[in-house]
């Protein structure tokens, strides 16, 4: 009798949980304007685009010493963040914490849509985009270019995978409870679900398969961004050569990547209303995670510039003074006060740990993490070995176009256009990881 | 009256021709000859013709066709393949004697003429350089330096930019995808980018692209020094090196240890020149392996201009 009771609490909770993740996905308040919003991004990004392939490069700000700007440095933060996936599902995963259930399919999402729209950065810093399959068609080994778009295509992939493998079982789950949805829609599910039943066999392919994908993810981005440092660290110039840049770029990935599920998180929690799910231990936690990963990028931003400003070897001392002092120095300090220094500080208190105060330090860490990618590629090319001399005086600066920053917002929109489709098809929080961690019976989940 | 005319025609046209088939005969008697087929009926009047081999050879005169030899109507795919080939047999090098720039900038000025740039773009560009502080200003051009060791060939995804046999570092704007790594892969800047339409584009210019001259230069590719690959093709030194008015430049072949030079054309020992005037490369510390060599501003034969000393304090401020 009482085994009887309780089997149908658990599954009058199950029932709650599946109801409350589900619900969002088809209660679109305020939807409208938020892809009116991205409607905008995207239009003026068509625009910006089409100026660009009529006119070429030149609407832009770059020139012969800065020929990297704005695209590559937007390029960079996009395949810094996409590491979250990695760090999230597979690193605390496999190790066994409990707390990322809930967030980790959050982390996938910005994994897949940053790590494709970072493919897509490059096409448009291309001065020649109609000519991009002659990567394939003569493509060269010894170039890092053509390791950083293998490693990142792999990357999207298995970041797919891990994406939609654990979304089987919830197929299951919210095509009984989709009543808006459409033939299409169901059927999509039906596709996606693999003929899931959940019997024991099915479950210990899946453990088995995310296990050996969140194995595989783990070296795959560590060489997304150890690569992509490696288009500046591969070269003679002042500031990009440089034997730590590989760790460095990994370390300060996870930063930004942490403070974009921050966001996430926040902006799920608050317009889907999960805040049974996304609760604050939940928050609690990833502060925690962010501090750790700050740290580490602390000690490796301690390396990269206090080593050098020690020597002031001749060259890097001009590069060192214009970060610090000169000309960059505002907006070398605001990346490394807010994208490092003040989520150290501020969340080793209790009181910021909570998600209204988090959601705004992890977006100045994001803004600041935006910043330090643009530090990076940018001053170093103005400080070439050779003066630069009998060009224009605007070769000595670096002015983004209105163009240039049109296309660069746009891929953010490409971005976030993704991420919304993606939580409008699909459940945000992975229900049957959930519930199983509640204790709740698998018989339950899946009938 | 009429006849005279027509006679002095043909007589014209029978010296014009001669002398096109005395050029044709000793430089390009095998081009000539497979560009034969399917030319008219014979006239029965023979021509004697030197091949490439040494061969000397009977054809008729009509089959030969009337080109002049500069301009052989190579197609696209015969000058990329001998473009990225290069010369046999040769490794060019440049040395450049720092105490002869005056900064009269005919080198600039020929090179941006022959490769159709704008006045911002330079293969070759004269800088105004002082080491240190209480150190002498001298003026230094400085073209691409055909490493032996290439930071930017390395970094190209699709062989675009390569070295050939010879030494040179060319650009291929038939396949440059406008990447711009090997621009932030050059130590010395030498690499310009056609941000936007080009003069080429602009003018109409539609020439087959030769990959020895980099024309037409084309909107979204790379363009840099190619050490004049078509002159030297053609046995001419390049154009900077015979601009320069003041015998600044002495260009050559090291495996021929002869460099000439391009004012004077008095051709020495380039092993003597380097040996005897202690020149040196630009950052050997790179590793880079140049094959551009500097004879030091010694005995400077010019005055370092007045104007160009504060501009130069005034620049050394502003970066410190």
């Amino acid at each position: 009798m009482s085994e009887l009771q309780s089997k149908e609490e658990a599954r009058k909770s199950f029932d709650k949980m599946a109801k409350d993740i589900v619900r969002p996905m088809q209660n679109h308040f305020g939807l409208n304007a938020w892809v009116f919003t991205l409607f905008l991004i995207l239009s003026l990004f068509g625009y910006a685009w089409f100026l660009q392939l009529r006119d070429g490069l030149g609407v832009t700000g770059l020139h012969d010493y800065t020929s990297w700007g704005m695209y590559i440095a937007n390029f960079v933060f996009f395949v810094a963040a996409a590491l979250v996936g990695m760090l999230i599902t597979a690193v605390l995963g496999l190790s066994g914490v409990k707390w990322i259930t809930p967030i980790s399919r959050i982390a996938e999402i910005i994994a897949v849509s940053f790590a494709m729209i970072a493919g897509l950065v490059i096409v448009f810093d291309m001065g020649r985009p109609d000519r991009v399959l002659n990567i394939f068609f003569h493509g060269r080994l010894q170039s890092p270019i053509v390791w950083d778009i293998t490693v990142v295509t792999i990357y999207t992939i298995i970041s797919m995978l891990l994406l939609l493998l654990p979304l089987i079982p919830d197929m299951n789950i919210i095509k009984k409870r989709l009543p808006k949805a459409s033939n299409m829609q169901l059927k999509m599910y039906n596709i996606l679900s693999l003929g899931w039943m959940g019997t024991p066999e099915q479950y210990k392919i899946i453990h088995k398969s995310i296990r050996v994908l969140s194995i595989l993810i783990i070296p795959v981005a560590l060489a997304i961004h150890t690569v992509t440092s490696w288009l500046f660290a591969s070269t003679l110039r002042h500031g990009w050569d440089s034997t730590i840049f590989g760790p460095y770029f990994v370390s300060g990935a996870f930063v930004s990547g942490v403070a974009a599920v921050i966001i996430a998180m926040y902006v799920f929690r608050t317009s889907y209303k999960l805040q049974d799910y996304l609760t604050d231990f939940h928050f609690d936690k990833i502060a925690k995670l962010l501090v750790l990963v700050s740290l580490v990028y602390f000690y490796f931003n301690i390396n990269e510039f206090l080593v050098p400003a020690y020597k002031m070897k001749s060259g890097d001392d001009h590069h060192i003074l214009a970060l610090f002092v000169g000309e960059w120095a505002v907006l070398f300090w605001f990346a490394q006060i807010f994208g490092n220094f003040v989520p150290i500080v501020l969340l080793l208190f209790k009181k910021m740990r909570k998600p209204g105060p988090m959601m705004i330090i992890a977006t100045l860490a994001i803004l600041g993490a935006w910043a330090k990618r643009f530090i990076i590629v940018v001053p170093t090319q103005l400080n070439p070995h050779l003066p630069i001399q009998n060009v224009p005086d605007s070769f000595h600066v670096y002015t983004p176009t209105g163009p240039e920053i049109a296309i660069t917002i746009g891929t953010i929109g490409m971005a976030l256009t993704i991420i919304t489709i993606l939580a409008k098809i699909f459940p945000v929080i992975p229900i049957w990881e959930v519930a199983e961690e509640k204790g709740i019976d698998r018989e339950i989940i899946n009938e | 009256m009429s006849n005279k005319k027509q006679d002095k025609g043909t007589s014209r046209r029978d010296f014009l021709k001669s002398s096109f088939l005395m050029g044709a005969a000793t430089v390009t008697g095998a081009g000539l000859l497979s560009s034969f087929k399917g030319a008219e009926e014979g006239s029965g009047e023979m021509v004697k013709v030197m091949t490439a081999n040494g061969d000397l050879v009977e054809v008729d005169a009509n089959k030969l066709k009337a080109v002049k030899v500069d301009s052989i109507d190579l197609d696209l795919n015969e000058l990329q393949k001998r473009g990225r080939e290069g010369i046999a047999g040769k490794k060019w090098v440049m040395v450049i004697d720092l105490a002869k720039c005056r900064n009269a900038r005919k080198c600039m000025e020929a090179c941006q003429h022959a490769h159709h740039l704008k006045p911002e773009q330079h293969h070759i560009n004269v800088l105004q350089m002082q080491e240190a502080e209480n150190t002498a200003p001298f003026y230094m051009p400085k073209p691409c330096m055909h490493c032996d060791n290439t930071p930017c060939t390395k970094v190209c995804p699709v062989d675009a930019t390569f070295k050939r046999q010879d030494g040179i570092v060319l650009i291929d704007n038939e396949r440059c995808i406008g990447c711009r790594f090997c621009v932030a892969a050059c130590p010395y800047s030498a690499r310009v980018f056609n941000w936007s339409e080009t003069l080429d584009e602009k003018n109409g210019f539609e020439e087959t692209y030769d990959i020895e001259l980099n024309v037409p230069q084309k909107k979204g590719t790379i363009s840099k020094c190619l050490f004049s690959a078509d002159r030297l093709r053609k046995d001419e030194l390049p154009y900077c090196v015979s601009s320069c008015p003041n015998g600044t430049y002495w260009f050559g072949d090291m495996n021929e240890d002869a460099v000439t030079n391009g004012t004077t054309g008095e051709t020495v020992r380039f092993s003597e020149l380097i040996d005897k005037n202690d020149a040196y490369t630009l950052m050997p510390e790179l590793g880079t392996k140049s094959n551009v060599y500097y004879l030091p501003a010694k005995d400077r034969i010019f005055p370092f201009s007045e104007e160009d000393k504060e501009n130069l304090n005034r620049r050394n401020e502003h970066s410190h």
